[in-house]
């Protein structure tokens, strides 16, 4: 069975699954509203946490949640599950698509056949969403794929059931019953309410704006803990997690600004305009910083000079995100 | 960023050439947000380029390895399914430490059956092409 579901390409994968299922049960959620109202927005650096040997950075709160929070707090109604075996994963799935439910799935990346191999990483936190199943052959809708795509069985299973960090475990979700009424504004103050709380209050260096000043001090690091060719592996993936397919740039900063523009005229709150420019703003900044990474990166020497000035950027990107939370905080 | 400065740098490295186009949300000048497309841009592609250079490079690190009897095939394999050790183990379902010997030559030339077959599978090889690296 294949269900009529409109593909819609988006900048980001689970953001973009989530206002794509909520459109397919007729609630006109942007893919903006959906990251803001899911809070989508954070930063995190955690050197002692490596991948492929370089320390994660992320520019996004953790998997799974935005989907979860939009869910929630447009009260929807909404299902997730997780497997112990493939078979039974697989077979749930079909059974939802027999029962004519768009189903997301998290997966990863490296096992989907229809993705350039160019971006085929061990990343194990993609979204689509699965909507149609013939003979083994699933229908897929990826958001950031152009049009809608096909994968095998096998495929998609290892894609489900991947190993590593996060383990997707199969995770599937899909929305069971949507509201008559949607309350926009409340759930629009909800989701800038915990990201103003999770950008400004962790008391930990690695999370939040203070995780920008801590990166800050870390760069200037690197030249002499590391050989030029780490070190330049450490900025480049910095500039990945921040500008690669996904992300729809400047790390996420775009995207939210454009969620504030969004929610400033349907709450008519002319605050959420202004600060929507002041993020735009930031994410200029957070542009010019991947621009200076890239130059650097590409000159693979260990120019001190070089990372003390990417140092000094990046603690103003943390002097102008600390200030914008503060006010964004202060219009609720 | 403006609609205007959209930067439209195709990769140019591997099948890059075949990357969907990017969704980007960018302003008018008037500071609207609006949707539109981007083939990629040169920052990025110098970073995932230079992550790619990475892997080749230790690839043929491994390769070497493996003809001088420094380490066992499965270094090699590991490397080209852009693995670590820490993902392999959890595919194979071992230790770390379990894998980690068995990049060992002398340990691996003693790998039963099973085992070898769990890794051909990892890798989606034969266990023939496992013993083998072309």
């Amino acid at each position: 069975m294949i269900i009529p579901f409109e593909h819609k390409p988006q900048a980001h994968c689970e953001s973009g699954v989530t206002s794509n299922l909520l459109r397919f049960y007729g609630l006109p959620i942007s893919e903006p509203l959906a990251f803001g109202i899911g809070s989508g927005l954070f930063f995190a650096h955690l050197p002692f946490v490596k991948i492929n040997g370089v320390p994660g950075t992320a520019y996004r709160i953790y998997p799974g949640q935005i989907f979860k929070n939009v869910c929630k707090r447009l009260e929807v109604t909404a299902k997730s599950e997780t497997f112990s075996s493939v078979e039974k994963g697989m077979q749930r799935l079909k059974e939802n698509i027999q029962q004519g439910i768009p189903t997301g799935c998290q997966v990863s990346v490296f096992y989907l056949p229809f993705l350039p191999e160019v971006f085929r990483f061990h990343f194990n936190a993609h979204n689509l969403v699965i909507h149609g199943e013939e003979n083994n052959i699933f229908h897929v809708s990826d958001p950031v794929m152009d049009d809608k795509c096909i994968i095998a069985y096998d495929d998609l299973a290892k894609a489900r059931f991947a190993k590593g960090t996060p383990e997707p475990k199969g995770r599937m979700y899909y929305i069971t019953k949507v509201p008559d009424t949607l309350d926009l504004p409340m759930a629009i103050k909800l989701g800038i309410k915990q990201t103003c709380f999770f950008m400004k209050s962790p008391p930990l260096p690695w999370f939040g704006v203070n995780a920008i000043k801590f990166l800050s001090k870390q760069i200037q690091k690197y030249p002499e803990k590391l050989e030029p060719r780490k070190a330049t592996l450490y900025l480049g993936n910095l500039i990945r997690m921040q500008e690669e397919i996904g992300t729809g740039g400047a790390g996420f900063r775009f995207l939210y600004a454009a969620f504030l523009q969004e929610a400033a005229s349907i709450t008519q709150n002319q605050n959420l305009g202004e600060l929507s420019q002041t993020l735009t703003a930031i994410g200029d900044q957070w542009r010019n910083f991947a621009y200076h990474t890239a130059r650097l990166c590409k000159a693979r020497t260990s120019d001190v000079v070089g990372y003390k000035e990417l140092s000094k950027q990046l603690y103003s990107i943390y002097e102008s995100e600390k200030a914008f939370y503060n006010q964004l905080a202060k219009v609720y | 960023m403006h609609l205007e400065e959209v930067p439209q740098d195709k990769k140019k490295f591997k099948d890059g050439e075949n990357a969907p186009k990017k969704v980007l949300y960018v302003t008018h000048a008037d500071g609207s947000y609006v949707q539109t497309n981007s083939a990629g841009w040169e920052a990025e592609n110098v970073a995932l380029e230079q992550a790619w250079e990475e892997i080749d490079h230790q690839l043929a690190q491994e390769k070497l390895n493996f003809e001088k009897g420094v380490s066992s095939p499965i270094a090699y394999y590991m490397t080209k399914n852009r693995m670590d050790i820490g993902i392999l183990a959890a595919y194979v379902n071992k230790w770390q430490w379990q894998v980690k010997r068995h990049i060992k030559p002398s340990v691996f030339t003693n790998l039963s059956e099973k085992m070898l077959q769990k890794y051909a599978e990892v890798f989606n090889i034969s266990i023939e092409q496992l013993k083998k690296p072309e």
